[in-house]
């Protein structure tokens, strides 16, 4: 029997603290957020654990990479959140990224049901350079990334040909968060 | 037995209605001869919501919401990762987390037979008196209704 570990501590004011860093990342992309410290079922990090518990409850369908299966049991505890298929998913967990074209990209109609690719790498901070320009971002910022796959500018700029459908993407590392709203360009 | 057999065990419901009435000065009561429970990590809350309590008229009526009342949840862990659950009326935190850590104990087959004897069924008795006596009370003024085809028959 695996050890099931504790959610927020202080769930209304955590939530809501981890809630607005969400906010802020969507809003500035690539700006590195800090979400503070969280227990989180191995190997999931803390920030990826606090967004999880934030975001989703019984009506968000999640898939998780088979990295994570051992995290199941946690969110079925804390969040009531339903595994499905990863096409289904409104909430995909992963580290391995999935190619962003087999998630659900929403429709035309209704583009605020497409997936948000919860993506766990190596280092925020760090790593590759990535320039973003787009809405939120009066001038061309620069995110470096450690851990993302080697095509995936060319993944993202099929996913942003496709707006106002699309994937959006929250990047966690330790503590640390970073969004990828669709809107935004990379190069 | 196996922890997952406990864990899902007719046994276990019982306690666990039984501690959902208990009310804490009872348990504390109770546990206080013998040894202490063991140490507990809390998993969540303890914390207060609102259920909706749903009714229906007769057998065969619709079912409407009745009322709102509070409930306390608490889940803890011990150190072994048996997890104990409790759900209790009211908004008594510390009830529920001494309710939840009753049950968390329970599971183990060590601590299992004494606070059975010591604390559950003492709870049970308790509570069977209290049935009785409301039972006994509302028999004394029921009124047996007859309709017209039972009497014609």
């Amino acid at each position: 029997m695996s050890m099931l570990l504790p959610g927020f501590v202080e769930p209304v004011g955590q939530s809501q603290s981890c809630f607005r860093a969400v906010l802020d990342a969507m809003a500035h992309p690539g700006r590195i957020q800090y979400v503070g410290r969280q227990s989180a079922p191995s190997p999931l990090c803390a920030a990826g654990a606090a967004v999880l518990l934030t975001l989703l409850d019984d009506d968000t369908p999640t898939w998780l990479d088979t990295d994570f299966i051992t995290a199941g049991e946690w969110l079925a505890f804390h969040c009531g959140a339903p595994l499905v298929p990863r096409a289904q998913a409104a909430f995909a967990v992963a580290r391995d990224m999935p190619a962003l074209s087999t998630l659900h990209p929403g429709s035309d109609v209704a583009p605020e049901n497409a997936a948000t690719l919860v993506l766990q790498v190596a280092e925020l901070g760090r790593g590759e350079s990535y320039l973003l320009a787009g809405p939120g971002l009066r001038e061309p910022a620069t995110l470096h990334v450690r851990g993302l796959p080697s095509d995936f500018i060319a993944q993202w700029h099929a996913n942003h040909a496709r707006f106002p459908v699309g994937i959006d993407m929250i990047l966690c590392s330790g503590e640390q968060i970073a969004a990828l709203p669709r809107s935004v360009e990379i190069a | 037995m196996q922890a997952d057999d406990v864990a899902n065990s007719e046994d276990r419901k019982r306690w666990m209605s039984i501690l959902a009435r208990a009310p804490l000065a009872e348990l504390q009561h109770l546990l206080q001869d013998g040894p202490a429970l063991p140490e507990a990590t809390r998993l969540r809350g303890p914390e207060c919501g609102l259920v909706m309590v749903r009714g229906r008229m007769g057998g065969g009526g619709d079912a409407f919401n009745l009322g709102e009342m509070a409930v306390t949840r608490c889940s803890v862990r011990l150190a072994d990762g048996t997890v104990g659950h409790a759900y209790v009326k009211g908004r008594d935190l510390a009830q529920a987390e001494l309710a939840a850590q009753v049950d968390a104990a329970l599971q183990n087959a060590q601590m299992r037979p004494r606070l059975m004897c010591q604390v559950i069924d003492k709870l049970a008795a308790a509570q069977a008196a209290i049935r009785a006596g409301n039972a006994a009370r509302a028999a004394a003024t029921q009124v047996q209704f007859f309709t017209m085809a039972t009497m014609r028959s």
